[in-house]
């Protein structure tokens, strides 16, 4: 008897050491989150400007010791092809890879595994005033007029301000986040716009207007809309929405940022709804009461009286709308056509943040840079829904106890 | 006049939002119903994809969505659980608790795509999983904790204080109680959590996107180190990259269909089982 109420005993403290556990496992589990995707993320400003791997080379004579990465992308872009627009010496830019030394020597002459290839190499690039070299370390080129540029590391500047989103380019992939903020921030923000009217009056209605029965009906469609999974409306967006807005606005093209901001308008809305129904219900009944009192029309009551009330909880109804817009995925990339540029116009195609990420990292190499500077977008994006959930917080907790 | 005019215009306005919201949904839900009713068979059903996608079935996307769904409620349901019951019963007021709830709530509202990079990282990439069924579903585990915690905390809020006194004025122990008056009394709630974050696990693509998803395999997973189908990411499959998007279509129809059914059908047993009981209160 009394051995089995020590076991007892035992087992109950372990169960309740299991609940502190668990208790603190889920609290920690989101500053393990947050550590994982910023250790990843951070790395990217250790990875080198250029290509891992491989190096830029020129001869010894040049003046010029770096690029930037804009610079070296427009000189294998052809858009830079003479030295002096960098500050060098007047002439012509050659541009020299890998594989133009196998155009010159037959693989005879640079041996079995390729052990006499730097020498070559060198003896190229001492030859060639005007050359620029694009050449993977393991071959470094060896000779006495050869100079290697200075290879430095990502900068963040290039990558919270860059203006440019060409995460495969060689020699220097450009991580420019600039067109994807904006992206994000622009279908967003326009979800915003068409789904605040509307969620704000189905909200009024809600706790003003309905009879009982249209009021769980209505809860029941808000429910459901809820839960219709993100690639469902997606699917839904590519297959209806996409051909319209196409035809009734006659572009080329249907994917646009209005078409994406258009379907996260209407996965937005019952947040949007719920939030601010919350808030218009939680006035007080003398308030409106007082009001009707004194002459005023229901409608008069709502505007003046019970929606000024709520204003707080509208507000944060508008910030988690926004939260729950920035973040979706699966609906938007299929939807608003992708194209990684600076939006010029809401009915031109853009890529938003999370878009990117789904769409990209299956193709990055794990630990290279591209696969890091997708984690600091998952980085930016985390810090975004964040501030949004905080300020939420904040906004919902202020009362208002103003009085005019 | 004029304000009663103003009123009237108002309240049409606002009348006319509500049933444009129910359209909406009754246009989705048709659009897909409609298109998608006669894919389903039982053929569509248990078999799998052929012919690039374009005929057969979806059996191995429905057979990887529920190893997913159980997976990750196998990790997720008792962790959420027992970690509700440590807040809302053990802990007390302090600024550790509240941090803990404070990050708990803020878990719920990080998009699913930072699971998914936060899930490669860790589960594929760290722990070497690979992607794998076990890789998915943690981290749709993760995804499901903050449903699952909230629920069973308003679960446990429902409880009435004076079980809890009776019981310990019984000369119960608090784990006693926990075990025997408050879990019981909380039970109904905190399954209705669980089949809402079924529906929540079952329709998530991104958090899958790189930890279990494939495009298309020959045969079933035969352990959690597989790979896995999964009905969300099949239907972006056939709607985007398909061998040939215009005969996999209705594939895709019926995919969706099958997928909304899923959730739709957890949703609204959640909300009837809610309602239930919040009948069955107020008596």
């Amino acid at each position: 008897m009394q051995k089995r109420k020590i076991i007892r005993r035992i087992l109950d403290n372990i169960t309740e050491k299991l609940l502190t556990i668990s208790g603190a496992v889920t609290g920690i589990a989101i500053l393990f989150i947050t550590f994982f995707l910023f250790t990843e993320g951070a790395a990217l400003f250790q990875s080198p400007q250029v290509e891992h791997g491989y190096a830029l080379y020129v001869n010894s004579s040049n003046p010029v010791n770096t690029l930037q990465p804009e610079e070296t992308k427009a000189i294998f872009d052809a858009e830079i092809t003479n030295w002096n627009e960098l500050g060098g010496k007047d002439g012509e830019i050659k541009i020299f890879r890998i594989d133009d030394a196998f155009q010159i020597y037959p693989e005879s002459e640079l041996g079995e595994n390729y052990e006499l290839l730097p020498a070559k190499l060198g003896e190229i690039i001492s030859k060639e005033e005007n050359i620029l070299a694009f050449l993977p370390t393991q071959y470094a080129p060896q000779g006495a007029a050869v100079k290697a540029l200075t290879a430095k590391n990502i900068q963040p500047k290039d990558y919270f301000l860059g203006k440019e989103w060409l995460p495969t380019a060689t020699p220097v992939p450009l991580f420019g986040v600039l067109p994807l903020v904006l992206g994000t921030l622009l279908v967003s923000i326009v979800a915003l716009l068409i789904a605040l009217p509307l969620g704000l009056g189905v909200a009024i209605y809600l706790s003003e207007l309905a009879s009982d029965k249209q009021r769980r009906l209505l809860k029941h469609v808000i429910e459901l809309l809820a839960g219709i999974p993100s690639v469902v409306y997606g699917f839904f967006g590519l297959v209806v929405l996409v051909p319209i807005v196409q035809k009734a606005l006659n572009l080329p093209v249907g994917e646009t940022a209005f078409t994406g901001s258009l379907l996260l308008a209407i996965m937005a809305l019952p947040t949007i709804i719920s939030v601010a129904e919350d808030a218009l219900r939680n006035t007080p009944r003398a308030m409106r009461e007082a009001s009707l009192a004194l002459g005023a029309t229901q409608w008069q009551t709502i505007y003046r009286v019970v929606i000024p009330y709520a204003k707080s909880g509208i507000s944060a109804a508008v910030v988690l709308g926004i939260g729950r817009a920035i973040g979706e995925t699966m609906a938007v990339m299929m939807v608003t056509g992708n194209a990684a540029v600076m939006p010029q116009s809401l009915m031109e195609s853009v890529r938003t943040i999370p878009a990117t990420i789904a769409a990209e990292l299956g193709e990055a190499p794990a630990g290279g840079a591209h696969y890091q500077a997708l984690f600091l977008l998952g980085c930016i994006l985390f810090v975004f829904t964040m501030i949004i959930s905080i300020s939420a917080e904040i906004i919902s907790k202020k009362k208002n106890y103003k009085t005019h | 006049m004029n304000k009663r005019l103003s009123q009237q215009i108002a309240f049409i306005i606002f009348k006319l939002f509500g049933v444009l919201v129910v359209a909406i949904l009754i246009s989705i839900l048709g659009f897909i119903i409609v298109n998608g009713i006669s894919v389903i068979n039982w053929e569509f059903l248990t078999a799998f994809p052929e012919e690039g996608m374009t005929t057969g079935g979806i059996f191995p996307a429905i057979v990887g969505t529920l190893y997913l769904i159980i997976g990750s409620l196998l990790f997720a349901f008792p962790l959420g659980v027992m970690s509700a019951i440590y807040t809302h019963e053990y802990a007390g007021k302090g600024w550790i608790v509240k941090t803990i709830r404070m990050m708990t709530n803020n878990l719920a509202s990080i998009p699913s795509i930072v699971f998914g990079l936060f899930g490669m990282a860790l589960f594929v990439n760290k722990l070497n999983f690979g992607d794998s069924i076990i890789a998915g579903s943690l981290t749709l585990g993760l995804l499901a904790l903050p449903v699952i915690i909230r629920t069973t905390e308003e679960a446990l809020k429902a409880v009435p204080n004076t079980y809890r006194e009776a019981s310990l004025a019984l000369g119960a122990t608090k784990l006693q109680t926990i075990k025997k008056v408050v879990i019981p009394a909380a039970m109904p709630n905190i399954i209705t959590g669980l089949i809402l974050s079924i529906g929540r696990v079952s329709g998530e693509t991104a958090p899958i996107l790189f930890t279990v998803a494939a495009y298309l395999l020959p045969q079933l997973p035969t352990g959690i180190f597989d790979q896995a189908m999964a009905l969300p990411y099949h239907l972006y499959v056939l709607a985007t990259s398909g061998t040939d998007l215009e005969a996999s279509r209705p594939m895709a129809y019926g995919t969706a269909l099958v997928l909304i059914m899923i959730v739709l059908t957890m949703n609204l047993l959640a909300s009837f089982m809610r309602r239930k009981l919040e009948n069955k209160r107020s008596k």
